[in-house]
């Protein structure tokens, strides 16, 4: 039996899985894509680390700066952790080969510091940041980094298990003993026994379909599987909308072009707002003149054309390709969009699942509570390194003394029969036309500026969505590479999700960080907590399976 | 408008009809699984060429679908020296078997300081997104399905490189088999990769790097001169010498 079951191969699952095996664990990272393609490419702008490289910074300023935008839902001491483990995480990014720009320090050719090598990192500053401390690689940050971790996970003979679909933990008595998964290939369902597991799946900011910066199959599938298994989410409310996504393909504009220097501008030309604010005063003042019926745009021409290529070449090309514009020449069209999930799966300080022992979460797809009500820029690259590690290390102490007995096949039987019905069902209405009314349901409704008249809209219509599906399922009955059934799971964990987000939305009646609320515009003590969500195990029975 | 793409299942190229308009690739496929043909299968992630899942070919051309423009009467294929899974979805597990191969990955880091310019030796080869278009228009793979290939070579060329390799003689012996010297520098990868890279010019500087290394070509002994004849299809065996 394996020790360590990590389910996602993005930055978050990749740490863990490196530090697992570091351990002394065995390891296996099983993902529903290739580990390089996850949505950690996506990174563009940078990783947090007060390496001080580009004038002071310390660690208490970055706790400091994550807690203030946090708006009094972190946890402090988690808060603390990451911060402090940040340093340490970018040299463990250097020994590893990762290619970070650089400043040149003619000095340090000949040091002898063994962290000499750190001292060259460029550092670039990120909006709600005190200090210049986000870590790149050009606009390429999340790419790199993960290749790397990709190129040491072979290094390190990490096995690999790719295409396959995570469908359910196996929870008997509340630990985790492994999970169930559709082969995508063959369309067979398996099972993989462990005695720790670890969920890196990523977030489900792609609930917002067609009004989104995520990839494909940004679904909540690891937080979907928890509720259904018993476990916690919490902080589901706090979604983040990017302030600056290409107005008509959404594709992101990454904050740099902000720090570098770039600007707002409505169509008057005028400027509206500080850039670099952090993300939820931004994102709402542009929703704002876009309500009022201005277009908005974002300026980088005075940056100029060389060092628009070195600092952003894959935005020039974004624009280029997406919108027909050329930064260095014309403005860029510009709205706010879902960009990143802020809750997630309820974990400990050990980054324990809440509800299920021996399951641990990391990444995004995990509530740590370090980013509370908005999170900084550069702090999700720097969570998924430093918690993905820890979490490895704790997954691993937990698979010493956990059980070697494997669970029986009670849930794989379950898991058969239900792929098996969803194949024989007949499907009288098509669900990409859900995904879709879904997304733009969430964007108008659950979106930047919220009401509770129209959360309640939103609940009630996806109440009404929840039983039209038991008319979807799926036009391709082809048992093997069946990406159909791929998309109708994932839109399935996404409705499962969706009154999560909603309710808790409800409840929350104050504004705080990415959540506002019309009627209740100002921070309230009260709310000063997090909601946290569990299914009843007696109302299970009676809910979906998959 | 109208496209063709070829179906596994029948093993012909279909037809399909889209609105008239500029539209990624990428776009248009999915517009045809949501709303016509749910059984067509392709791969997709980041819609922002970035992630290196949606390559496919167009009109015999290797493209990233979510970053090229349909036209019509575009035919659109999977990507070639790959197992078809089914319609323009392939498999592309051999790509960490050869990076395994050809370990490149750092070997044994050293502490160095790097500056900028440093950081420029190797920018373009850290852009590869993994994308296999330059496997699907090497040439060398319908001959030789073990060659190691352009951007697993482009990545040993860029940790070969990095100053903080301690250790890049492995790298570079591990190379040797079925490695740089299989290459026919013919370039269709250079020109195929949406990411700008090189891999033909990161082969040939492993070549020299390889040779300072005290490696030498092993299929310079077989050929009567240097460079081999490419015109008509291939002027040597890529296996010689082994
Ligand atoms: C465009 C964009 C730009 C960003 N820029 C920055 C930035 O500059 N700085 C920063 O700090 N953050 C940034 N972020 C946020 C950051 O990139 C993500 O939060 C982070 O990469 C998430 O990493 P992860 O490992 O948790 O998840 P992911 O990288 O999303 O990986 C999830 C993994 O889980 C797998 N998976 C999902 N569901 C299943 C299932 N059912 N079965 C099996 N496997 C499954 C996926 O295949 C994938 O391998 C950005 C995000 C986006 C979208
Ligand atoms: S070298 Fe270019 S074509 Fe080849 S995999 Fe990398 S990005 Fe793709
Ligand atoms: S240059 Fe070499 S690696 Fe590139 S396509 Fe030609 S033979 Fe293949
Ligand atoms: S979808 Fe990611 S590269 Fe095209």
């Amino acid at each position: 039996m394996i020790d360590v079951l990590i389910i996602g191969s993005g930055g978050a699952g990749l740490s863990a899985a490196l530090a697992a095996k570091e351990a002394g664990a065995s390891v296996l990272v099983v993902g529903k894509m290739y580990p390089t393609n996850s949505q950690t490419s996506m990174a563009q702008g940078g990783m947090n680390a007060s390496l001080g490289n580009m004038g002071e910074d310390h660690i208490s300023l970055h706790v400091q700066d994550t807690v203030k935008s946090a708006k009094g839902l972190c946890d402090e001491d988690m808060v603390r952790h990451m911060c402090a483990d940040a340093p340490k995480t970018i040299a463990w990014l250097e020994k590893l080969g990762v290619p970070f720009s650089r400043i040149n320090k003619e000095a340090l050719q000949n040091d002898r510091d063994p962290n000499a090598s750190l001292k060259t990192i460029a550092q670039r500053q990120l909006g709600g940041a005190s200090a210049k401390r986000a870590c790149y690689a050009q606009d390429y940050t999340g790419l790199k980094i993960l290749h790397t971790l990709y190129d040491t996970c072979l290094k390190e003979g990490i096995n690999f298990l790719d295409e396959h679909f995570l469908l359910n933990l196996i929870v008997p008595e509340d630990t985790v003993k492994g999970a169930t998964f559709l082969d995508i290939r063959t369309g067979e369902v398996k099972q993989i026994d462990a005695k720790s597991v670890i969920l890196a799946t990523g977030g489900y900011a792609g609930i917002y379909h067609g009004f989104t910066t995520n990839m494909y199959g940004a679904s909540g599938d690891g937080a979907a599987a928890v509720l259904r298994a018993g476990g916690a989410v919490s902080d589901m409310e706090f979604i983040q909308f990017h302030p600056t996504a290409l107005k008509h393909s959404c594709i992101l504009v990454s904050e740099s072009a902000r720090g570098e220097g770039g600007y707002l501008l409505n169509e008057a030309g005028d400027r509206f707002i500080d850039e670099l604010k952090p993300r939820d005063e931004v994102a709402r003042a542009i929703f704002s003149q876009i309500q009022a019926g201005q277009h908005v745009y974002l300026d980088v021409r005075h940056l100029g054309e060389e060092k628009l290529t070195e600092l952003l070449p894959q935005e020039v090309e974004l624009c280029k390709l997406h919108e027909h514009v050329d930064p260095a020449h014309e403005l860029i069209p510009i709205k706010p969009v879902a960009h990143y999930s802020m809750g997630g799966i309820d974990v400990d300080y050990a980054l324990e699942v809440n509800g299920i022992k021996g399951c641990f979460a990391a990444g995004e797809c995990s509530n740590a509570k370090v980013h509370g009500a908005n999170r900084l820029g550069g702090n999700s690259l720097l969570e998924i390194t430093a918690f993905g590690r820890f979490a490895g290390e704790n997954a691993y102490k937990h698979s010493i003394y956990a059980s070697s007995k494997p669970a029986d096949e009670t849930q794989l039987q379950k898991d058969r029969r239900e792929i098996a019905s969803i194949f024989s069902k007949k499907s009288s209405i098509s669900f990409y036309s859900y995904r879709e009314k879904l997304g733009s349901l969430f964007y108008k409704k659950v979106g930047i500026i919220r009401e509770n008249s129209r959360l309640q809209e939103a609940l009630e219509e996806v109440i009404s969505m929840q039983i039209a599906q038991k008319e979807m399922g799926i036009t391709d009955k082809n048992k093997t590479n069946n990406q159909n059934l791929i998309e109708f799971l994932e839109f399935q964990n996404t409705l499962l999700l969706a009154p999560a987000i909603i309710s808790a939305a409800i409840a929350r009646d104050e504004s705080r960080g990415a959540h506002y609320k019309v009627g209740f515009e100002e921070e309230d003590e009260d709310f000063k907590k997090h909601i946290v969500l569990q299914w009843k195990r007696d109302n299970q029975e009676g809910e979906s399976t998959l | 408008m109208n496209i063709k793409i070829l179906r596994s299942e029948t093993n012909t190229h279909q037809s399909y009809t889209l609105p008239a308009g500029e539209i990624p690739l990428l776009s248009a496929l999915v517009y045809i699984k949501e709303t016509q043909d749910a059984t067509l299968t392709f791969s997709a992630g980041c819609r922002a060429s970035v992630c290196g899942t949606c390559a496919v070919r167009v009109n015999g051309r290797e493209e990233l679908a979510c970053s090229y423009k349909v036209k019509p009467g575009d035919i659109i294929e999977p990507l070639q020296y790959h197992p078809v899974l089914r319609d323009l979805k392939v498999d592309k597990s051999k790509a960490q078997e050869t990076l395994r191969r050809g370990t490149t990955w750092l070997q044994q880091f050293q502490e160095s300081p790097l500056s900028h310019e440093d950081e420029k030796r190797t920018e373009k080869q850290t852009d590869c997104i993994l994308c296999d278009s330059c496997y699907s228009a090497c040439p060398v793979f319908a001959v030789n399905p073990d060659f190691l290939g352009p951007f697993a070579l482009t990545r040993a060329y860029r940790y070969t490189e990095d100053k903080r390799e301690g250790n890049a003689k492995t790298i570079i012996d591990n190379i040797q088999n079925n490695g740089v010297w299989d290459c026919t520098l013919c370039g269709e990868c250079t020109a195929v990769c949406p990411k700008n890279i090189d891999p033909k010019m990161d082969i040939t500087m492993l070549r020299s790097t390889s040779l300072q290394y005290g490696h030498s070509d092993p299929s310079f002994a077989a050929q009567s001169f240097g460079t081999p004849d490419f015109g008509g299809g291939f002027g040597f065996d890529p296996n010689a010498g082994f």
